[in-house]
């Protein structure tokens, strides 16, 4: 499943890259993009544990930006 | 500006006027440090802040704890106005890559300004302003001279005129009437329109361009990924490197340690990657931002990338260099008369859509009697058999009429030929002829222009047509008689040929040659509208059917690239020579932030540029 989400506050174009990065070694994620251009974060992950996932890299990005935040 | 980035400024002015009245004051010792930490701490608090909380999550090497230690590394070195003005200079260059970031964000959030806001839908009689998500299929919207046509659909009454610039990049209006179908996006120019819908507003043209552009940053460039992937390793290094800075030279040479400290620190501010960072995916969102503007569509960086290093090109003729609109120009028939072999064509061709087959039935202009024609079968590239009045009649090239044993000839005109045979024995040929577009000689000429080395048409025509036009246009190679599956050989064998730096480009119309546009380095489409197969099935969509919006493309993917090679080399040049003057105890701390933050600063100028060249005519 691959989903898409807007963030809010992505100020910073290398905790960016930092985030796709983490968010990529999560355990069932298939591929990830965080566009700090776009302010978007594009998860493809197992269908079965997608919000677990989700939920995951959720807290990747507030650990790397904590003044980020995913909308749901 | 923002709030946020307001309450910046003003923080920013605030200490910088701090900052020189400290300067100012005949202080020394302890008084001096501090009234320099007023305007430290009214500049850096958040800085620092931000520093301690991310380590606190396991999250060094970022830029605020460099940026913390750097300047705390000063204070306690002495270096009072250094560690402030470090700090202040970050703020600044903070502010304006966040405004200049959102400046872009705004530019092509208002190139891509094509979503409409409301549809004119009639409900028994009246007019009601509805959501366009909520009109169904079949629905009658009413579009009003200025407004922008909210879906698809097919006029049903009054005609206008349609300016598609937004779509197309073209100025030239376009006109519509009754029947015609007008794409969602468009403005809406002189007449009243009445539209019936014929695609919900999630599969129009409006959504899926959107939904394009927004997503095209996600698939990253090269040069992208490089760039972050050097970043990871970049500033762990430079910070190791400070460290060795700072403890070696004194212990092994001497050096006095508030020396060595201070060339340590300098690389500390160094080691951000910010510059390059940010700078590069900025590059690339222009240029596919501008390239929309154009009407063309760019799937992603990486294929700007693909687009960039463009050697081969293959085209696709009809449709693509050619108007696909074909015409009977002349019909010899070897028995009976003209009208006869015509209509045994036509006939025989009743029941299929392909471009000559209208052709045909456009020439016979009389109705069909669908009744006399029976056990139709189409041969792929061949042509068409059935049975038309108890007779089988064969319709189709040379290749057919070998195959069915009838002794057929070649006509003397250039064009495409389509034979008739009657119960296998020959009737005749019919010439069929096809316009090429008015500026396909110059896209041809303006691509070689560009440095691209070979031009390649591949056509399942007669060798003779094709080679007439790729002579018109100048192409350099042309192979003909090609089936869907020999062109996609045939792009294959062209793949080897190519350099290994060097990319084929495949230009289709994205209807039936999606196997093509997948096989090629970059599969581009043309007349992306109206055509949910050109915009599905290629890496780069040319929304109007013009081929020297090729050359365009190549020409904004180039500039593009140009641009990043040109940040990323000044980037790193200004790095390593700060670095460098740094470790020799030539370059100040002033130096180094420049080397920070003054490099982002021009590279995002820089990258600025990739939005706005290649401008013609109204934007």
């Amino acid at each position: 499943m691959k989903k898409r989400f807007k963030l809010m506050d992505l100020d910073c174009a290398n905790c960016a890259a930092k985030m796709e990065d983490a968010i990529k070694r999560i355990e069932g994620v298939n591929s990830c993009t965080v566009s700090f251009m776009a302010q978007k974060l594009t998860l493809d992950a197992e269908d079965i544990r997608f919000d677990a996932i989700l939920q995951e890299a959720i807290k990747v990005c507030k650990r790397i930006e904590p003044d980020c935040t995913v909308i749901l | 500006m923002s709030k946020k980035q307001k309450q910046t400024l003003y923080r920013i002015l605030l200490s910088a006027a701090l900052l020189i009245a400290a300067a100012l004051l005949p202080l020394e010792g302890w008084p001096r440090l501090a009234v320099f930490l007023i305007p430290y701490a009214l500049i850096g608090w958040d800085v620092l802040w931000r520093a301690v909380r991310n380590i606190a999550h396991g999250e060094i090497f970022d830029e605020n704890f460099l940026m913390s230690l750097a300047t705390v590394g000063a204070l306690c070195v002495g270096e009072y106005p250094e560690a402030v003005f470090v700090m202040l200079f970050y703020q600044v260059g903070e502010l304006f890559q966040s405004y200049a970031v959102d400046q872009s964000r705004k530019s092509i959030a208002s190139l891509m300004d094509i979503r409409p806001d409301y549809a004119n839908l009639e409900v028994d009689g009246r007019i009601q302003q509805t959501d366009p998500e909520d009109v169904a299929v079949g629905d009658i919207i009413l579009v009003k001279p200025g407004e922008r046509i909210p879906l698809d659909g097919d006029v049903v009454e009054g005609t206008s005129t349609l300016d598609t610039a937004a779509l197309t990049g073209e100025s030239l209006p376009r006109s519509v009437g009754p029947g015609e179908s007008v794409v969602s996006g468009c403005v809406n120019l002189s007449g009243l329109l009445r539209v019936e819908v014929t695609k919900p507003f999630e599969e129009s043209t409006v959504a899926k361009i959107l939904d394009l552009v927004e997503n095209a940053s996600a698939k990253k460039a090269k040069a992208e990924n490089f760039i972050t992937k050097f970043a990871r390793y970049y500033t762990p290094a430079v910070v190791l490197a400070a460290v060795v800075l700072a403890v070696l030279p004194p212990l092994a040479l001497g050096w006095a340690w508030t020396d060595a400290i201070l060339r340590a620190l300098n690389f500390l501010v160094v080691s951000c990657p910010c510059a390059l960072v940010i700078s590069v995916p900025l590059s690339f969102f222009g240029g596919i931002g501008r390239a929309s503007r154009q009407g063309i569509l760019v799937k992603g960086g990486s294929y700007l990338e693909v687009l960039a290093r463009t050697e081969t090109v293959v085209f696709d003729k009809t449709g693509t260099l050619t108007k696909g609109v074909f015409q009977v120009t002349a019909v010899h028939p070897e028995q009976g008369t003209e009208a006869e072999l015509l209509e045994l064509a036509a006939l025989a061709e009743a029941y299929s859509d392909h471009p000559i087959s209208r052709s045909l039935k456009t020439a016979y202009g009389k109705p069909l009697e669908p009744e006399r024609v029976s056990h139709v079968e189409e041969l792929s590239g061949r042509g068409v058999r059935a049975v038309v009045d108890g007779k089988e009649v064969c319709a189709g090239n040379d290749k057919l009429m070998e195959e069915i044993g009838a002794a057929w000839k070649p006509c003397h005109q250039v064009g495409t030929v389509v034979h008739v045979a009657v119960d296998g024995v020959y009737g005749g040929h019919i010439m069929i002829s096809d316009q090429v577009k008015e500026d396909a000689k110059e896209a041809i000429a303006a691509l070689k222009g560009l440095g691209v080395k070979r031009t390649v048409m591949l056509t399942g025509d007669a060798a003779a047509v094709g080679e007439a036009v790729a002579q018109e246009l100048g192409l350099d190679e042309v192979h003909t008689q090609l089936l869907p599956a020999g062109k996609v050989e045939r792009v294959e064998a062209l793949l080897t040929e190519t350099s290994a730096k060097g990319a084929l480009a495949f230009v289709g119309d994205g209807i039936n040659d999606a196997p093509v546009l997948s096989r090629a380095d970059i599969g581009i489409a043309m007349g992306g509208l109206g055509s949910d197969a050109a915009i599905e099935a290629a890496d780069v969509v040319l929304m109007d059917d013009k081929p020297s919006k090729l050359a365009e493309a190549v020409d904004i993917a180039r500039r593009t690239l140009g641009i990043v090679r040109q940040n990323i080399i000044f980037a790193l040049g200004v790095k390593a020579l700060v670095l460098i003057l740094s470790a020799m105890g030539k370059a100040t701390m002033w130096a180094a932030v420049f080397a920070d933050v003054g490099v982002s600063v021009i590279a995002i100028l820089n990258a600025m540029r990739a939005l706005g060249f290649g401008r013609k005519g109204k934007v």
